[in-house]
């Protein structure tokens, strides 16, 4: 009996059904991996666009061209959206989460293996949408990552029709795969431990896979309602977001920023996973404060959904509201603070090896530290009153999502890769990737709180219009060093 | 739900209910968020009373009944699920689908009615809302029915036996759409 | 550090930057603390032979205090902004001075309407002037400034002055600033607005209130009568 099992269990089944259409959680982890990786290559691309105009304005960007305004906006939109829905999401949840949720806790897969399947390949899907909303007339959405109505919901403020109908339907199709993820992981973790995994035995890394898809779950419903709300405001000429018609421009903000605030949450958690992991293992110690770091982390979950309006401080709501919302973020920073002191507790005593994981989980620490610091400056009402929609919080969230994605990602990536690949990556171009990345992260994004400071406004691709703009300062950080970080790569 | 996927440890729950549950629990939010914009957007204008007065309540009232049977009817398919009569299942089953179906006729009457009318969608805040939220609800009375009506044809073939499991999970799904009905109804129709 | 910010010349400005700079000490010293703490265990724990880790899972409360203890600071320390920053805010947003000067500004793609009540400092009167992009007031007076936009939610920042305000169509949200100082300061708009959002730029022009008086006489040359606009642009 047991040798059939073995004999079903191993049965070969074709290159589709391996490679392409595969329900294996290991297969389908590597291919969100290298879809997101794709896409990430994508969003460097608007990165070099974006780039090039703010330091050459108006002049042809090589490889490319001119860049209008209209098309700037468009960069800078799907910059955004590329690199938080198309890059953040798969690399930490989906193709992590896959991977090493059922190892993690002794499953054979996850609880769901064809819903698995299926959510990559509405990602997928998702993926072609966004890639066809370039090429409809009036090209791709431009309105910001955001996507503020009344801009968002009448084609004629922009210039953009079908990109934007589109752009919304990639989001929707992009958020229907990772609530299938989502239902796939917390059933698998909830049913499908070994026996004695209970809850506080699994490994941190599934914690905050967990937490952070239980996050999800709760928070994109209002976005959803807002984004059919949105597409109805533009396709069938309902009024949910336009004055004109008795309807609210700041209900969008609501939405969406009730949904965005727990994402960067749902963002950062597998970073710290990640990092915890990573350090624990290069310092030869167990996790410091497992335990209260767990329960730090659920309370953070609880308190990421009351602290949205923070990204609305002076966006019109009453001003009443500014303090309570100033209080609750201020606040969050306390279980953040208690997770990154137990990481720091868990280097004291240790015994440290300078792999590339363990480089790139140090730096994930140490730039999320300074990122979590200019948070605070964010969170404080009256001084958001000036640095909003500056750079300089285009900063603070680059530190805080570099943190997470990149860093976080890239130790997650090669401490990982030789159980995900079979063979080790190379530690002598792995160390040289991460000096870059560090180095020049920081040359370009600290000037970029400066810059922020003295007033340039996002998005802004015409600094030298603007008489109180250093434009000199203004264009420093956007030069092309940054580039040369990407290229040693791997193998 | 094979022997593969069943549970290692001894959570109670199989996993088709707790990722149905989990689906359900994403499922609030959409339909919370849209509710509570509703409430916002109202509390903070007037003439509401007189657009949703254009609304036909009597309709409203049957599409009511017919959920609430509907969910009855589901249940009892459950019930003979645990009985094993497939037969007392498929008719059940088969009724369902023939009330959500009613449901969604009485929701083409409205709108076809209020439409000629010359209410449409841009009619204004409210029926922008009115259609919006009745309209995302009757999306989701559709894939209920598909669901029901893809277990309905199994139970008939005699291939539902053997995941009898899913009439319950549908039915909480079923139920939850029934649910958000019941918070439409009066804040359209009543209020 | 002076050079952070272009020059303040508003009376809540300085509140502001102080507030800027409390959180910026508070962050700094934490800053230097944690990176150092790390710089330092990173060194001194590096692996050589010898260098054993410790069995420490930081799991009674002894070992746990050296966690607590600095979260309870963090705590004090958030309050401490919290409560220094509510006043400033209340301040800035809350309750609008008494000002005898009001002026509507509204966004548009992609420039600022300023709409002036006239000398008898009423609106919709024939007195009243439209200037695009061309905000006059005097020095050392509160201003009083009715927001709201024609299309898109654009936003009016004072950088100068530490004021931000989106304006949204379909609202009027009541801004107020005070100028310390003559000069002329841009108003940029702060939020995206359309393919013109680079380059939307108002300018903000603070008189001495000879100036002042020089101007309103020449805008409007008889009180009552509808305002002179074909003047030459000011400089």
């Amino acid at each position: 009996m047991k040798q059939e099992m073995m004999q079903t269990d191993h049965e070969r089944l074709g290159f589709w059904k391996t490679y392409i259409f595969s329900t294996d959680h290991k297969t389908i982890a590597k291919q969100y991996l290298s879809l997101a990786l794709f896409w990430a290559l994508m969003g460097g691309a608007t990165t070099y666009l974006i780039r090039w105009q703010i330091a050459h304005p108006d002049t042809e960007a090589p490889g490319w061209g001119f860049i209008a305004p209209d098309f700037y906006n468009m960069l800078v939109t799907m910059h955004g959206t590329i690199m938080v829905f198309f890059v953040a999401m798969p690399i930490l949840l989906a193709a992590f989460g896959n991977f090493l949720i059922p190892l993690m806790i002794g499953a054979k897969d996850m609880a769901f293996p064809r819903l698995n399947m299926l959510s990559f390949w509405i990602f997928t899907l998702a993926s072609v949408v966004l890639i066809i909303s370039f090429f409809v007339p009036g090209g791709a959405a431009s309105a910001g990552w955001t996507g503020y109505p009344p801009l968002s919901a009448k084609a004629e403020y922009t210039g953009v029709e079908w990109g934007m109908n589109l752009w919304i339907l990639s989001l929707a199709l992009e958020f229907a795969s990772f609530l299938m993820g989502g239902v796939n992981f917390l059933t698998t973790t909830m049913n499908m431990r070994a026996p004695g995994m209970t809850y506080f035995r699994l490994p941190i890394m599934v914690w905050m896979e967990v937490t952070a898809a239980v996050i999800f779950m709760l928070s994109v419903g209002p976005l959803i309602a807002g984004a059919v709300m949105l597409l109805m405001d533009r396709m069938i000429g309902t009024t949910f977001y336009l004055p004109a018609g008795g309807g609210e421009p700041l209900l969008w903000q609501h939405l969406f920023w009730f949904f965005g605030h727990p994402e960067v949450y749902v963002l950062l958690l597998p970073g710290l996973g990640i990092v915890l992991e990573v350090i624990s293992v290069f310092s030869r110690k167990p996790v410091f404060a497992y335990r209260p770091i767990i329960y730090a982390t659920i309370i953070a979950g609880f308190m990421s959904f009351i602290v949205w309006a923070h990204h609305q401080f002076i966006s019109g709501i009453d001003p009443r509201l500014a303090m309570p919302f100033s209080i609750t973020t201020i606040i969050i920073s306390v279980p953040f603070a208690f997770v990154i002191f137990s990481m720091i507790a868990t280097l004291w005593r240790a015994s440290i090896t300078f792999t590339t994981p363990l480089l790139f989980a140090v730096g994930s620490l140490g730039v999320f530290i300074f990122g979590g610091l200019t948070g605070i400056f964010n969170g404080s009402a009256p001084v958001d009153i000036y640095i909003h929609d500056t750079y300089f919080v285009v900063a603070h969230f680059h530190y805080t999502l570099f943190s997470a994605v990149f860093f976080g990602g890239f130790a997650g990536i090669y401490f990982w890769f030789p159980k995900m690949f079979g063979r080790m990556m190379n530690e002598a171009l792995g160390k040289i990737h991460f000096w870059f990345t560090f180095v020049f992260f920081n040359a370009v994004f600290i000037p970029m709180h400066l810059v922020g400071l003295r007033g340039m406004m996002r998005p802004q691709s015409l600094a030298g219009q603007y008489a109180g703009m250093d434009h000199g300062l203004a264009s420093a950080p956007w030069q092309f060093r940054r580039g040369s970080e990407r290229l040693p790569r791997p193998l | 739900m094979n022997a593969s996927s069943a549970t290692l440890t001894d959570t109670a729950i199989h996993a088709g209910k707790t990722g149905t549950w989990w689906f359900l629990a994403s499922e609030i939010p959409v339909f919370g968020g849209l509710i509570a914009s509703y409430i916002v957007v109202r509390l903070g204008s007037t003439g509401w009373a007189e657009a949703a007065s254009h609304l036909n309540f009597n309709l409203g009232l049957i599409n009511t009944f017919l959920l609430l049977t509907s969910s009855m009817t589901i249940v009892m398919a459950h019930a003979a699920t645990e009985e094993n009569d497939y037969r007392k299942v498929a008719n059940f089953l088969g009724l369902t689908v023939l009330l959500g179906l009613g449901f969604l006729g009485m929701k083409a009457i409205e709108y076809t009615t209020e439409i000629s009318n010359g209410f449409l969608p841009s009619s204004g805040i409210f029926w922008s809302f009115y259609y919006g939220m009745t309209g995302l609800h009757a999306l989701h009375v559709l894939a209920g029915i598909i669901v029901n009506l893809v277990l309905w044809i199994q139970a008939l073939k005699g291939s539902l036996a053997r995941n009898g499991h899913r009439v319950e999970l549908a039915g909480l799904y079923w139920h939850l759409v029934d649910i958000i009905w019941i918070f439409l109804f009066p804040l359209l129709y009543l209020a | 550090m002076q050079n952070w910010f272009p020059e303040n010349v508003s009376t809540f400005g300085g509140d502001v930057d102080a507030m800027f700079y409390l959180i910026y000490y508070i962050t700094a010293v934490w800053f230097v603390l944690t990176e150092g703490l790390i710089l330092y265990f990173l060194f001194r724990y590096r692996h050589r032979p010898g260098q054993r880790a410790a069995y420490v899972q930081g799991d009674n409360l002894k070992q746990l205090a050296w966690i607590f203890v600095p979260v309870a600071i963090v705590i004090v320390l958030d309050f401490w902004i919290d409560i220094r920053g509510a006043e400033v805010w209340a301040k800035i947003k809350g309750e609008v001075p008494p000002s005898d000067i009001v002026v509507r500004a509204t966004g548009k793609q992609f420039n600022w309407e300023f709409v002036y009540p006239g000398p008898d400092g009423k609106f919709g009167t024939p007195d009243d002037l439209q200037l695009d992009n061309d905000l006059h007031v005097p020095v050392g007076k509160v201003v009083r400034v009715v927001l709201s936009a024609k299309d898109v939610i654009h936003s009016f920042f004072l950088p100068h002055f530490r004021l931000k305000q989106d304006v949204v169509p379909g609202r009027e949200i009541i801004a107020w600033f005070e100028a310390t100082k003559p000069g002329n300061y841009e108003i940029p708009c702060a939020e995206l607005c359309g393919f013109g959002h680079s380059g939307m730029n108002g300018m903000l022009y603070v008189h001495t209130p000879e100036e002042y008086e020089k101007w309103l006489t020449e805008r409007w040359p008889l009180s009552g009568q509808a305002p002179e606009i074909s003047k030459k642009p000011e400089s």
